[in-house]
């Protein structure tokens, strides 16, 4: 018999790490930026506290500083989370199994904690790296916007140092053993094109949306070999 | 930007998040369905690399980023760790952009 050694997996925690960093980096000049665009700080940090929705949150600010009025920066935000329906349907099985936990679980969905659970099938190590990744990824956030909010023009653009590179790249790593099956590169590969066509047509977050139009080829007419 | 659309994004949030859970919860998936809820996940996360590697507001992002993107996908694709993977990525992407590409 194998000894257990720990609930959590040196790699995983090394891994959820890397994503927490980088999500730091980003929390900072999310706390700069709203700091910038004149959101007091009381507001900035809830907003990382309980929405915890780096696109939704940068949105909200963009929209605000913009001129934009409430009603559309809050629609504009919820559109842009709609994409966690799905993802709650597919990790819901890898939160907990009692309701407390579940509920305290589910606001650590976010779209790296879902690409990282799944990375690890359905079992045992993937409820621990949902939660691994998800409080990893909340304490960087939050911390980082602290900093930032406190920093302010201090923070560097985190372009600079190529962080809007290492998300995509990040989730793609993660989905890759999933992309082994044919099925799935097929649906992946529309999803990805759709997405694409419908960016300069569409508000934030609805390409995404579009991007789920990629099963209609989930299976292929008169595709035989697919049918297990 | 006041408290009320403050409190409100985060409610909201919070029961999209919950939406697929509780569902998830309540319904019993039966294996088809299951496959197609789990291709689902891998459309939209397969989307959200696409447009986050392509794509900045409606516009292209230049090149810079998806160069990075690239890099980190052949490394990802050639088994090399996570970690370097993301630093990987992001270096490519900073040299690109300290060379002036955009």
């Amino acid at each position: 018999m194998r000894s257990l050694r720990r609930t959590i997996d040196r790699d995983d925690l090394r891994d959820a790490l890397a994503l927490a960093a980088a999500v730091g980096v980003v929390g900072a000049s999310f706390g700069a930026l709203a700091a910038a665009a004149g959101v007091p700080v009381l507001l900035a940090m809830t907003l990382s506290l309980l929405v915890f929705a780096g696109g939704a949150q940068f949105l909200v600010v963009a929209v605000v500083a913009a001129g934009g009025g409430a009603i559309a920066a809050l629609a504009a935000g919820l559109l842009l989370n709609v994409r966690h329906v799905p993802f709650g349907l597919t990790v819901g099985g890898n939160i907990a199994d009692r309701w407390p936990l579940r509920l305290l679980g589910t606001h650590l969905m976010v779209d790296e904690s879902v690409a990282f659970s799944r990375a690890r099938g359905s079992g045992r190590r993937a409820r621990t790296a949902y939660w691994l990744c998800g409080s990893l990824l909340f304490v960087f956030w939050n911390v980082g916007t602290v900093v930032g909010v406190l920093a302010g023009g201090a923070v560097p653009d985190p372009d600079t140092f190529g962080v809007d590179a290492a998300f995509p790249a990040a989730l793609l790593a993660l989905l890759l053993p999933s992309l082994h099956r044919a099925d799935a590169r097929r649906v992946g590969l529309a999803a990805a094109a759709l997405a694409l066509l419908a960016t300069p047509l569409l508000p934030p977050g609805v390409p995404v949306l579009v991007g789920l139009l990629g099963l209609v080829v989930a299976r292929l007419p008169g595709d035989r070999r697919e049918a297990a | 930007m006041n408290w009320p659309v403050v409190v409100a994004l985060a409610a909201g949030t919070y029961a999209l998040r919950l939406a697929g859970v509780v569902l998830r919860d309540r319904v019993r998936v039966p294996a088809r369905v299951e496959r197609y809820v789990d291709l689902g996940a891998t459309a939209l996360l397969v989307a959200l690399v696409a447009t986050a590697a392509f794509t900045d507001g409606s516009g292209f992002a230049g090149w810079a980023r998806p160069a990075g993107v690239a890099v980190g996908a052949l490394a990802a694709w050639r088994k090399v760790p996570f970690v370097l993977v993301v630093v990987l990525a992001a270096a490519t992407t900073a040299g690109l952009r300290y060379l002036g590409v955009p």
